[in-house]
C-alpha cells in the first residue's frame, strides 16, 4: 500500500476536523458567547466611564480572548481520544507533528477565527477608537494561533486525565503571558496614536517560534500520554 | 556593635529577621520532607515484607 | 568514564552513593551558610541608601538565582531522560520541581518583605517579582501534572516535556515582562540590583549563593533517593535493604 503525500494527509485531516466541527455547531458558538459575555461583564463590574473603559479595554478583551481560547482547547482531542482515532493517528506513517499542525490549524479556524469576527463589536462596546480596533483585529489574527499552538501541547499532556481541565489552565496560562503583554499593549499603543511595528514584529516572532516548535512538542507529549 | 543594635538592624529588624526566619523555615522544610518521606516509605515496605512472610 | 555512567544508571548504585554524599554536602553547606550569614549580617557594612534592610538581599538574590537554575536543571535532566531513556535523569527532573518551587516562593516572599520598607507597599509589579510569580506558576503546573498522572514513568516523562516547553518560554516571558514593566511604569529605579555592588557585600552574597547551591544538591539527592526507593520497591535489593534495617 502506498501512502498519500504529506500535504494530502494534512488536507484530509484538516477537512475532516472542520466537517466534524460544523456538525456540532455548539462547540463553535459556546466559546464565542463566553468571549462576549465576559467582556460585557467588565463594565458592569468597574463602571461605565468611557475614559476608564478605553484605558482597560484592550486588556479586558485580550484576557477574555485568552480564557475563551483556553475553554475551547479541551475539545481539540476529546472526541478523537474517546473514539480511538487519536491512537490511529499515532500509527500513521506520516510525521505526527505535521498531523498535529493540521489539527491545530483546523481548531484555530473553528475557535480562533470566530473571535476575530466579534472582536470589533466588543471594541465598540468598550469605546476603543478605529485605530485601536483595527489593531485589535490584527493582534488577534497573529496572537490566537499562538494560543492554540501552545495550548495544544498542554492538551496533549493532559489528554487522558480525569481532571485535565483544571490542570490544563495551570499549565497553559503562564505560557500565554508574552502574547497577552505584546498584544494588549499593541492595542493600547495604537489607541494612543503611536507606532506599533515593534509589537507586531514581536508577535510575528512568537508566531513563527510557536509554529516551528510546538507541533513537535505536541507530538512528543501525545506519544507519552497515550503510551 | 551591641547585640541590641544587631537585632534592631537600623530600624529594619522586623523586615530583615522575618525574611531570614521564613528562609530558615523553607530550608528546614526541604530537609525534613525527604527524611520523613523516606521513613514512611521504609515503614511501608517493612510492613509489606512482614505481611508476605506471614502469608508464605 | 563509561563505567561511571553505567553505574549511575543503576538505581541501586545511585542510592548508596547518594546516601554517602548527603552528610558531606550537609557539612559543606552548613559551613558556607554560617560563614555567609556571619559575613552578611555582621561584617558587611550598612548601605548608605537602604540602611540595613538591604541585608535581605543575601537570601533574596541567591533564592532568585536558584529558582531559575533549578528550572534549568529540571529541563536538562528531563531532556536527558527523554532522549536516552535514562531512569535516573527522570527521577532527578521530578525531584527538582518541589525544591525549585520552594526557592521561588522564598524569593517572592523576601522580595515582597524587602519591598515594604523600600516602596511602602508589600507588592509592586516590579519586573523581577512579576517574573518570579510566573515562574512559581510554572513550577506549580509541573507539580500538578506530576500528581495528576498515575503511572510514575508516564508522569515523569510528561513533566519533562512540560519543563522543556517551559524552559524555552522562560526567556521570552522574562523579557516580555521586563518590557511591559518599562512601558507601564516608566524607568522606575529597581531597588534590587544596584549598578555596582561593594566588594564587602558581594562576598557574602556569593558565599550564600554557594551555600544555597550545595543545599539544593543535598536535598535533591535526598528526594531522589526516596523516589528511587518507591520505584524500585519490588526489586531484590530494596527488599534486602528493608530486611537489613
Amino acid at each position: 500500500m502506498s501512502t498519500a503525500p504529506l500535504s494530502h494527509a494534512y488536507l484530509i485531516l484538516f477537512k475532516r476536523d472542520l466537517l466534524l466541527a460544523f456538525r456540532k455547531r455548539a462547540e463553535i458558538i459556546n466559546p464565542l458567547l463566553f468571549f462576549v459575555l465576559v467582556t460585557a461583564l467588565f463594565p458592569l463590574g468597574i463602571g461605565a466611564d468611557p475614559a476608564l473603559l478605553r484605558a482597560v479595554g484592550p486588556g479586558i478583551i485580550w484576557v477574555a480572548a485568552l480564557l475563551a481560547a483556553l475553554l475551547s482547547l479541551e475539545t481539540i482531542f476529546r472526541s478523537d481520544f474517546e473514539d480511538g482515532s487519536l491512537e490511529q493517528l499515532l500509527l500513521s506513517p506520516h510525521p505526527l507533528s505535521v498531523l498535529m499542525l493540521a489539527k491545530v490549524s483546523a481548531h484555530w479556524v473553528i475557535t480562533g477565527l470566530p473571535l476575530l469576527l466579534v472582536a470589533p463589536l466588543l471594541g465598540l462596546l468598550l469605546d476603543l477608537g478605529a485605530d485601536a480596533n483595527a489593531t485589535l483585529l490584527l493582534t488577534l489574527a497573529l496572537g490566537t494561533p499562538v494560543l492554540s499552538l501552545i495550548g495544544t501541547i498542554g492538551v496533549a499532556l493532559t489528554v487522558g486525565l480525569r481532571r485535565g481541565g483544571m490542570i490544563l489552565s495551570l499549565l497553559v496560562l503562564p505560557l500565554y503571558v508574552p502574547v497577552l503583554i505584546f498584544a494588549s499593549s499593541a492595542v493600547s499603543t495604537a489607541g494612543a496614536g503611536l507606532s506599533i511595528s515593534a509589537h507586531l514584529s514581536l508577535l510575528i516572532a512568537l508566531l513563527a517560534l510557536a509554529l516551528s516548535l510546538s507541533p513537535a512538542a505536541t507530538a512528543a507529549a501525545l506519544r507519552i500520554s497515550l503510551s | 556593635m551591641s547585640l541590641q543594635e544587631f537585632f534592631d538592624m537600623g530600624g529594619y529588624g522586623v523586615y530583615v529577621w522575618s525574611s531570614y526566619g521564613i528562609a530558615a523555615l523553607v530550608l528546614l522544610a526541604n530537609v525534613l520532607f525527604p527524611i520523613l518521606e523516606r521513613r514512611r516509605l521504609m515503614a511501608g515496605l517493612a510492613r509489606r515484607a512482614r505481611r508476605e512472610r506471614q502469608q508464605s | 568514564m563509561w563505567r561511571f555512567f553505567h553505574q549511575m544508571g543503576s538505581p541501586r548504585y545511585f542510592y548508596h552513593l547518594a546516601g554517602r554524599l548527603v552528610p558531606w554536602l550537609g557539612v559543606a553547606c552548613l559551613v558556607f551558610l554560617l560563614y555567609g550569614l556571619y559575613d552578611g549580617l555582621v561584617l558587611a557594612p550598612t548601605d548608605y541608601q537602604q540602611g540595613d534592610s538591604y541585608r535581605i538581599m543575601f537570601i533574596h538574590v541567591p533564592a532568585a538565582w536558584m529558582s531559575l537554575f533549578i528550572y534549568m536543571v529540571m529541563a536538562g535532566a528531563g531532556a536527558i531522560g527523554l532522549i536516552w531513556h535514562m531512569k535516573l535523569a527522570e527521577i532527578i527532573a521530578v525531584s527538582c520541581a518541589p525544591i525549585g518551587a520552594s526557592f521561588t516562593f522564598l524569593a517572592l516572599v523576601t522580595g515582597s518583605i524587602w519591598g515594604k520598607p523600600m516602596w511602602g507597599t508589600w507588592w509592586v509589579w516590579d519586573a523581577r517579582l512579576t517574573s518570579e510569580l510566573i515562574l512559581l506558576f510554572l513550577y506549580l503546573g509541573v507539580m500538578a501534572l506530576h500528581n495528576a498522572v498515575e503511572d510514575k514513568r508516564t508522569a515523569a516523562r510528561a513533566t519533562s516535556i512540560l519543563a522543556i516547553v517551559g524552559v524555552v518560554n522562560i526567556p521570552i516571558i522574562h523579557y516580555s515582562v521586563e518590557w511591559w514593566n518599562t512601558l507601564h511604569q516608566g524607568p522606575t529605579v529597581t531597588k534590587f540590583d544596584a549598578p555596582s555592588i561593594d566588594i564587602d557585600m558581594l562576598i557574602p552574597l556569593l558565599v550564600m549563593a554557594v551555600a544555597f547551591k550545595l543545599f539544593f544538591v543535598m536535598v535533591l539527592l535526598m528526594r531522589a533517593r526516596c523516589e528511587v526507593l518507591q520505584r524500585e520497591r519490588n526489586t531484590q535489593w530494596v527488599r534486602e535493604l528493608v530486611e537489613a534495617s
